[in-house]
């Protein structure tokens, strides 16, 4: 099977036809472009004739009540669920609807997801060390050397999570903000493009919300990240740019400032907000 | 447990530099110079004499043993709990039958060259084809590796591609098993339905019946038992055998970070059961027989046992497991016959109460205890 597959994939025979790690061509605009995307689930549209682009480098949040869409939002972009209509692109040159999932996250697509899944019997290093771009077919995996560039790469990341000092602990004894950071650090290692980081902070505790908060904000502009939360004062505390879904739709984007004083937003979101609380 | 980070070395020598490995072999390999010692050097009449019957039946446990070390590369390692594997073992069984059949010769009860006796009595008058080649020792041992193989293949392909996993592959696995029981009970199949193959003479040219032929195929059982297993350590401590990890405790997150899933399944699922084919085609001859029951969706679900007793994970627990229970087992049936099945239940209700975690995580337990006790000693 896999030989007749490979026979197909003449880039991974041919090495001067292996796509290049920088063909998102984000020259003429945006690095992510969905066009008038509709899900529906049974007849339910999950997701309404949305419209969103995501610049190069931005950090972006998006906000919306439960059950806005935000979550299918993020399966479309990364392959997880294919629209009705629409369209999304991933800079000018790839389009996202016609690709598989693994293919989606090779081009540079990282997601995380809300609830962390690290490989628990696995070291933090091992961790990282199995999300790192590489040669992912069965038998350079199986005959793959640890290089010095590897572990340096390793490093840095460990360094830029935090998490140097547990790096040979298994991941299963981390904190629930450790796991999220070393999922972060996972996505981190395929050098990705574009970051989907799903409700990152809920359950966090308030130290761990500001180093979350601090770890996004740094890894912005070198990579466009994308942030789905739920919590106001986080958001507020690291938005540039804030888009609000509700039912499947943008209903506002704009600073913090300027959609929270949206009466729209205010009566579909902050409305829901409190209906939560009580 | 410690943190192994892929070495630079190659990969099928990483093994040899692990501690637990070099233990393992170092007790099989003494084990092995033992047993032939004490049969071929210690005269019969003395206490310490192996005789040519137990060393039989440790060539048994041997090659049981290997086969309990592929389920635990699959199950331990990728969390495919295959109830099937007792079909690789018995078409490795069967690889191996039909080319000791073919040994025969005109030697059997009708003299027939060619055929043997099962399909002249079936009247047949010749063989058919899937029979051809396994007069040749070298088409026979490979059929051995690549029949389960193929085997394997088809149904992991089929399996994996659609995303079957978890109980309901345990359960299309023992399917799987009961249709070859079946279909090999069947004397149209050309395989000797109820009865199997048997009454074989001889292997390479070597008398089956003789001692040093059994201390032969003994030995053979340990050298392969070793290959086996420090193949299968190899790949459990490559990147590979971390992605299976992986996709073990999460499987959609393997996914989703670039690995094709199926394609390792598939690849880690077809070496388990050629695996399990070699110790099939090394148990047959030393037990002289292979009939569908090894196909027995019981059989394989013992197999687990094996290596849930041991210790899962851990493949050297695999192989305690089977030599421990396939002995009790020896012992019990000899006593009381009838109630060996309860006794099995029995001993797993017990093991996995006292030792979650198999004999294997008793040990590993112990070692840890002492290793933080000379921490603290020396500090
Ligand atoms: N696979 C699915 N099948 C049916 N309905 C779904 C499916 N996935 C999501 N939905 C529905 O779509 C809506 C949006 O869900 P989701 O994207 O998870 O919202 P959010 O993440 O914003 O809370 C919800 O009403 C949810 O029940
Ligand atoms: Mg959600």
């Amino acid at each position: 099977m896999s030989f007749f597959e490979s026979l197909r994939e003449r880039d991974r025979v041919f090495d001067f036809m292996t796509p290049q790690a920088s063909t998102v061509d984000v020259r003429h605009g945006p690095i992510l472009y969905m066009e008038d995307v509709t899900v529906s689930f049974d007849g339910f549209k999950a997701i309404n004739k949305l419209n969103l682009t995501i610049d190069d480098g931005e950090l972006r949040c998006i906000i919306g009540p439960n059950g806005a869409g935000k979550t299918t939002m993020m399966d479309i972009i990364t392959g997880k669920t294919r629209p009705n209509e629409g369209s999304v692109w991933f800079g000018s040159r790839h389009n996202l609807l016609k690709m598989n999932e693994p293919e989606i996250a090779s081009l540079g697509i990282g997601r995380k997801f809300q609830k962390p899944t690290v490989f628990e019997a696995l070291s933090v290093f091992e961790n990282l060390e199995l999300a790192m771009a590489a040669d992912k077919r069965i038998f350079p995996t199986l005959t793959a050397r640890m290089t010095g560039e590897t572990r340096d790469r390793i490093e840095e990341v460990l360094t830029t999570i935090g998490l140097t000092e547990l790096r040979f602990q298994p991941a299963g004894i981390l904190s629930h903000g450790q796991k999220q950071w070393l999922e972060i650090g996972m996505l981190l290692m395929q050098r990705p493009r574009l970051l989907l980081v799903d409700e990152p902070v809920a359950g966090m505790t308030e130290q761990e919300m500001e180093r979350t908060a601090e770890l996004l904000t740094r890894l912005a502009g070198k990579q466009s990240v994308v942030v789905v939360e739920h919590d106001m004062g986080f958001v507020r505390s690291i938005a540039r740019k804030v888009t609000v879904l509700h039912q499947g739709s943008v209903l506002a984007e704009g600073s913090m400032d300027q959609v929270a004083s949206d009466p729209s937003v205010v009566e579909v979101y902050l409305g829901a907000d409190d209906e939560e609380a009580a | 447990m410690t943190f192994q980070a892929t070495s630079s070395r190659f990969w099928l020598a990483r093994p040899f530099t692990e501690r637990a490995t070099q233990l393992f072999l170092g007790v099989l390999f003494a084990a092995l110079l033992i047993v032939t010692v004490l049969h071929v050097a210690v005269p019969q009449g003395s206490a310490l004499h192996v005789n040519a019957y137990t060393v039989n039946l440790f060539g048994k446990y041997l090659s049981y043993a290997l086969l309990a070390v592929a389920v635990d590369l699959v199950w331990g390692y990728l969390g495919i709990l295959s109830l099937g594997h007792g079909a690789f073992f018995a078409i490795g069984g069967y690889a191996m039958g039909m080319y000791l059949m073919r040994q025969i010769g005109d030697r059997g009860t009708y003299g027939d060259p060619v055929l043997p006796d099962f399909m002249v009595f079936l009247n047949w008058d010749s063989l058919p084809w899937y029979w051809l080649g396994f007069d040749m020792a070298w088409f026979a041992f490979a059929m051995v590796l690549l029949a389960p193989g193929l085997l394997a293949l088809i149904f992991g392909f089929l399996a994996f591609r659609s995303r079957v996993t978890g109980v309901y592959l345990s359960i299309i696995t023992q399917a799987l098993t009961f249709a070859l029981m079946l279909a090999f009970f069947r004397n149209e199949m050309g395989f000797g339905g109820n009865n199997g193959l048997t009454d074989f003479r001889e292997i390479l040219g070597f008398n089956l019946r003789s001692s040093d032929t059994r201390l032969g195929l003994f030995l053979a059982s340990g050298v392969a038992l070793a290959l086996g297993y420090v193949l299968c350590r190899a790949i459990v401590t490559s990147k590979l055998g971390r992605v299976c990890v992986a996709t073990r405790d999460a499987e959609a997150r393997t996914r989703f970070i670039g690995y094709r899933v199926e394609r390792f399944q598939l690849f880690v699922f077809v070496v388990s059961a050629m695996l399990a084919g070699v110790a099939g085609a090394l148990y047959v001859p030393q037990v002289g027989i292979i009939n569908p029951s090894e196909f027995s969706p019981l059989f394989s679900i013992e197999i687990v046992l094996w290596v849930a007793l041991g210790g899962r994970a851990t493949l050297y627990g695999a192989v305690i497991g089977a030599i421990l229970v396939n002995y009790a087992k020896t012992v019990f049936t000899g006593v009381m016959p009838d109630a060996w099945l309860f006794a099995l239940g029995g001993l797993f209700v017990l093991v996995t109460v006292l030792l979650p975690k198999g004999v294997a995580g008793l040990f590993s337990h112990l070692r840890r205890r002492d290793s933080t006790y000379s921490r603290e000693a020396s500090a």
